[in-house]
């Protein structure tokens, strides 16, 4: 009789050499990312490792920069970061709200698209070139505001000229400029609010996209209005989703630098008017880690760098969490 | 829930007034909104084509920058190096970022896996500077000098977390009856990966890539204590080189009025190359 199989069945084996050499290689190449983490850390500890030893948790706390003197504290730079940041996600968030339910609410899909495209290529533009623009297109127009403001009523600014030299302000002098060069504070948050738009606004039009349509059919049965179904039933859902793109770009506006230091004036102070020239943490370094000498400076230098590392990777991670608390099991 | 809110208050004509007008007036400040986010792009694009377009010619291209305050000169410093910056960077981007995700894709039951995936996550999030400050000390001291090689790898990881979230994502799309067709041929698992699953989802990657690439290519903060910046035409990677953003930050902030004329052009190309390369990007995955 002639037997349909040989006997003995050679299935080729299972776990070939290649599959080990492949696993090897891509996990050797993925521990680069790894890799990149704790070398970050590691230099970034080891380059500003003199500045905490010296100055410690004060680093943080004191306000100083001084090469002559070898003191450095970077309270005006971190007030610096945290001060434009929350304003401009302050000015974006609401605008950027706008524009996803437009997107996804209001807009008829032929101008859908390209809005969303508009806004997408809004977050394609360079730093410096946004930094430019608003270098030579809004610098003028801010200036013109501020010599206005200076000479529109000499008494005002005559007082504030004086507070301002002994480093102090007050309510009213917090809105006149001190030298009105067009830099400063609000340039540099208006800017950064440009900025950050986008990210908030495509994590928000994707939340909003992603409400439940019989949420809004029930709304409508009721003979809710279209503002009515947005701020009772589409934003109350979609609530969390946008506070992760508020975070996301919160962390972008942390980190974003040299926009910031073309426009924000770069002096190590804590503002004393919303038009004052001050610094962040980001656009220090820009500034000043090329002409560092070695030692303290170039060490607190990078400690600048260290905080905002630890400080985005903090804000990255809960932006993370929130987001992945809400993308269902299993996708 | 909140329905109690709604109180619906219908008159004979349907809506009452006042919640017909505050829909209507809150439909004219989304309206409004949307109009201010989508203006700063309209506004920029035609601030630098007024100001930047009379640069853009042959001489912009083909010379170097003049002395400091002399007419004329070009570009062609910045154009080369971020070429050659780039395609440098795209080595590092494409090799680390594709591995990353085939690793996420793929091995998703080894145990590094979570670790590797929180870590690309929290890289994206790493400030460009903060990464010029690292590879500043990881590349620039031991080197001893500024190079297009340091300003490379600072592009490059600035790439990867990007390249390793596309690459999953379009990876996971190859639905799994693929793989176990391969398998069930008696193919390795390698072979099945780079064989079948790549190439069916190179597309989709490659988009990828271009985004990464386009975004890095506008990235000048961390190449000012890289790649450093140079006036000359530089194509030696272990040497000091200029970048198209890199120069437009020099030129946006010198104080001539030939520089800042030719940051201008300068801005306009970088932003078309951009604007075009993600659009080109987003078109072609759109057509899947």
């Amino acid at each position: 009789m002639n037997e349909p199989f040989p006997r003995k069945v050679t299935l080729p084996k299972l776990s070939s050499k290649g599959d080990g050499i492949f696993r090897t290689v891509i996990v050797g190449l993925s521990l680069v990312i790894a890799l990149t983490f704790m070398l970050s850390i590691a230099l970034l500890g080891q380059q500003s490792w003199p500045a905490i030893q010296k100055f410690g948790l004060s680093f943080l706390t004191t306000n100083v920069w001084n090469p002559v003197t070898s003191e450095y504290g970077a309270l005006s730079l971190v007030m610096g970061t945290l001060l434009t940041s929350f304003l401009a996600l302050l000015i974006s968030v609401p605008l950027a709200i706008a524009s996803a339910l437009f997107v996804a609410e209001y807009a008829p899909k032929w101008l859908a698209n390209p809005v969303g495209y508009l806004v997408e290529l809004l977050a394609a533009v360079p730093s410096v070139v946004y930094g430019l623009w608003a270098l030579f297109a809004l610098k003028p127009l801010f200036q013109q505001v501020q010599l206005w403001l200076y000479t529109s009523n000499p008494d005002l600014t005559a007082r504030c000229a004086e507070l301002f030299n002994s480093n102090k302000t007050s309510l009213q002098c917090f809105f006149m400029p001190q030298v009105p060069t067009g830099l400063g504070f609000l340039l540099a948050v208006t800017i950064l609010a440009i900025m950050i738009l986008p990210f908030t606004a495509s994590v928000a039009r994707d939340v909003i996209r992603l409400v439940p349509a019989d949420q809004r059919e029930a709304m409508y049965a009721l003979g809710a209005t279209k503002w009515e179904v947005i701020s009772l039933a589409i934003l109350p859902y979609a609530r969390a989703g946008i506070m992760g793109g508020i975070i996301l770009a919160l962390g972008r506006a942390l980190g974003e630098t040299l926009a910031v230091a073309m426009v924000i004036g770069n002096t190590p102070e804590i503002i004393k008017s919303i038009w004052s020239p001050t610094a962040t943490m980001a656009s220090m370094i820009a500034n000043q880690f090329g002409d560092a000498r070695e030692g303290l400076q170039r060490s607190s230098v990078v400690g600048l760098g260290l905080t905002l590392f630890f400080v985005s990777v903090f804000v990255n991670l809960i932006a993370r969490t929130i987001i992945l608390r809400l993308t269902p099991k299993g996708l | 829930m909140a329905v109690s809110q709604l109180s619906p208050t219908f008159n004979k004509n349907g809506l009452s007034g006042g919640r017909k007008s505050k829909n209507a007036f809150m439909g004219f400040l989304i309206g409004l909104g949307t109009m201010l986010v989508v203006a700063p792009l309209i506004l920029i694009f035609g601030f630098l084509l007024l100001k930047g377009f009379g640069a853009l010619n042959l001489d912009f291209f083909l010379k170097t920058p003049a002395p400091e305050g002399e007419a004329g000169g070009g570009w062609a410093n910045a154009i080369s190096g971020s070429l050659l910056i780039l395609a440098m960077a795209a080595v590092l981007g494409v090799l680390v970022g594709v591995a990353g995700g085939i690793f996420l894709a793929e091995f998703p039951r080894h145990r590094l896996m979570p670790v590797i995936r929180m870590l690309s996550d929290v890289l994206s999030g790493i400030p460009a500077i903060v990464m010029g400050l690292v590879v500043y000390a990881l590349v620039v001291r031991p080197m001893g000098h500024f190079s297009a090689f340091a300003g490379s790898v600072a592009l490059g990881l600035l790439m990867v977390p990007i390249v390793v979230r596309t690459t999953e994502e379009v990876l996971k799309l190859v639905p799994l009856s693929v793989r176990e067709a391969g398998l069930a041929l008696g193919l390795p698992q390698w072979k099945v990966i780079l064989s079948i699953v790549l190439p069916a989802a190179s597309g989709g990657i490659i988009t990828g890539l271009m985004l990464a690439l386009s975004r890095v290519a506008g990235e000048a903060a961390p190449l000012l204590f890289t790649a450093f910046g140079s006036n000359l035409v530089n194509l030696n990677p272990l040497q000091p080189t200029s970048a198209l953003p890199l120069q437009i930050f020099i030129g946006a902030t010198s104080a001539y009025d030939e520089n800042q004329r030719l940051a201008q052009a300068g801005a306009l190309l970088l932003i078309t190359l951009i604007f075009v390369t993600s659009l080109l990007a987003r078109f072609a995955s759109r057509q899947k």
